[in-house]
């Protein structure tokens, strides 16, 4: 441990600088790539490329599988619930948003 | 150490049946997910939540906690019985723990003594350190002007740490990690090598860092543009005037138009969130009245009265009762 303590470590930001293979990605996010795939099929990640061995994942799709996994997990959702609950999710954050801007939030 | 009311975490009486647990539970989880609700307090009443349910979910750890209850005198605070050797056993299954938050700690100090520490199976039992992947999470707070500025900062994660005996103990890690100018709350770290260590022919994992910011007294992050409230003198908001606006970054100079109303916007370009694009900050004015506390005040505001005579702040308000 203490080699790896104090020492100055090479940083990224992942949503600017990083693309993640579904191998990547599922390391990341700590499940079985067989868990991501769902996520892609249900349209809750969308990689870029065709073919889970090509696709590739923009840093900020690591947020989103790892919200949908949690959500997943802890609330025992099925995806297609996943996916709705995420898409309302989004709808709010626009309609908080635009309170915000209003001034009324 | 405090003893832990489950059932009332759950919401449920003490006979309730599984089936009654269970709804209970998801109920409210679904009311305090952390990812779903904004209540304040939502994180910690999920984790008690799942803490919760991890026990009365769980037929074997239910009828241990419900030994334990039956000998509990105080209600408030939990003694281990004399000669404890951890008599309870049972297998790990459930591990509902919350993820996410840094070096573990996942259940409260009330659950460990009971169930054991960190992992899930019996006290004393002997793990190996869980590897289940090599990359690691954890979510840093930082301060605002971190995020102008960019640079150097130490950050100090607890990593559980099983040591010979199987023990697994909390310790703090430092690292000292370059924050890139710009970074956004919600953005992730990737610290290459920084996660679990390398084993077995699996390289080292990563460490993924999830920013946030600390509230600030005076700022107030929206996306990448940030507000502040500036109080402003009645004249300065009448006449106009230059004035200093501070943002994260230092002080600012501005010209104050004439005529300002309290409550508008002014937007200084650029002086948000650096990055691309780069977020604006904006100063929204409140007129800061002087008390009128002496006699020569007071004098003030009834020479002003008289020179606003024709003055009617509530015109719009006016005919809406006939």
């Amino acid at each position: 441990m203490n080699n790896r303590g104090m020492s100055s470590v090479q940083v990224v930001v992942v949503e600017n600088d990083v693309h993640f293979t579904l191998n990547e990605l599922g390391r990341a996010c700590q499940v079985d790539v067989g868990q991501l795939i769902l996520l892609v099929d249900e349209g809750i990640l969308a990689p870029i490329n065709d073919g889970p061995e090509r696709w590739r994942f923009a840093g900020a799709e690591l947020r989103r599988a790892r919200l949908a996994l949690r959500l997943k997990r802890e609330l025992e959702l099925h995806v297609s619930g996943v996916a709705l609950v995420i898409d309302l999710l989004d709808q709010i954050d626009g309609l908080r948003a635009r309170l915000r801007r209003a001034g009324l939030h | 150490m405090d003893y832990k009311d489950y059932y009332a975490t759950l919401a449920v009486k003490k006979t309730a049946t599984a089936d009654e647990i269970k709804r209970s539970y998801r109920k409210l989880a679904r009311k305090y997910h952390p990812d779903v609700s904004k209540e304040p307090d939502a994180e910690s009443r999920f984790k008690d939540l799942a803490e919760a349910y991890e026990v009365l979910g769980d037929a074997a750890k239910r009828a241990v906690y419900d030994d334990v209850g039956s000998r509990q005198q105080n209600s408030q605070e939990y003694r281990q019985p004399p000669g404890w050797e951890g008599g309870y056993e049972f297998d790990g299954r459930g591990d509902g723990g919350f993820p996410g938050s840094p070096g573990g700690g996942n259940h409260s100090d009330f659950f460990d003594a009971i169930f054991g520490r960190a992992t899930s199976g019996g006290r004393g039992q002997r793990r190996p350190e869980p590897t289940v992947s090599g990359d690691h999470h954890a979510k840093v707070r930082i301060d605002l002007v971190d995020a102008y500025r960019g640079g150097h900062r130490n950050i100090t994660l607890r990593v559980p740490q099983t040591d010979a005996s199987g023990q697994t103990m909390l310790q703090d890690r430092t690292l000292d990690v370059n924050i890139p100018k710009g970074i956004r709350a919600g953005q992730h770290l990737r610290l290459a090598g920084q996660g679990s260590p390398a084993h077995g022919g699996e390289p080292a994992g990563d460490l993924y860092l999830e920013i946030e910011f600390a509230a600030h007294p005076h700022f107030r992050l929206e996306g990448i543009d940030v507000y502040v409230d500036l109080p402003v003198a009645p004249w300065e908001a009448a006449l106009g005037a230059g004035i200093v606006v501070p943002t994260p970054d230092g002080d600012v100079q501005m010209k104050l138009p004439a005529g300002s109303a309290s409550g508008r916007k002014l937007r200084l370009k650029g002086k948000g969130l650096p990055g691309t694009p780069t977020g604006d900050l904006y100063a929204v004015l409140a007129i800061a009245l002087p008390p009128a506390d002496n006699e020569a005040s007071q004098e003030a505001y009834r020479e002003m009265a008289k020179t606003f005579a024709d003055f009617k702040p509530r015109h719009s308000l006016e005919g809406m009762n006939p």
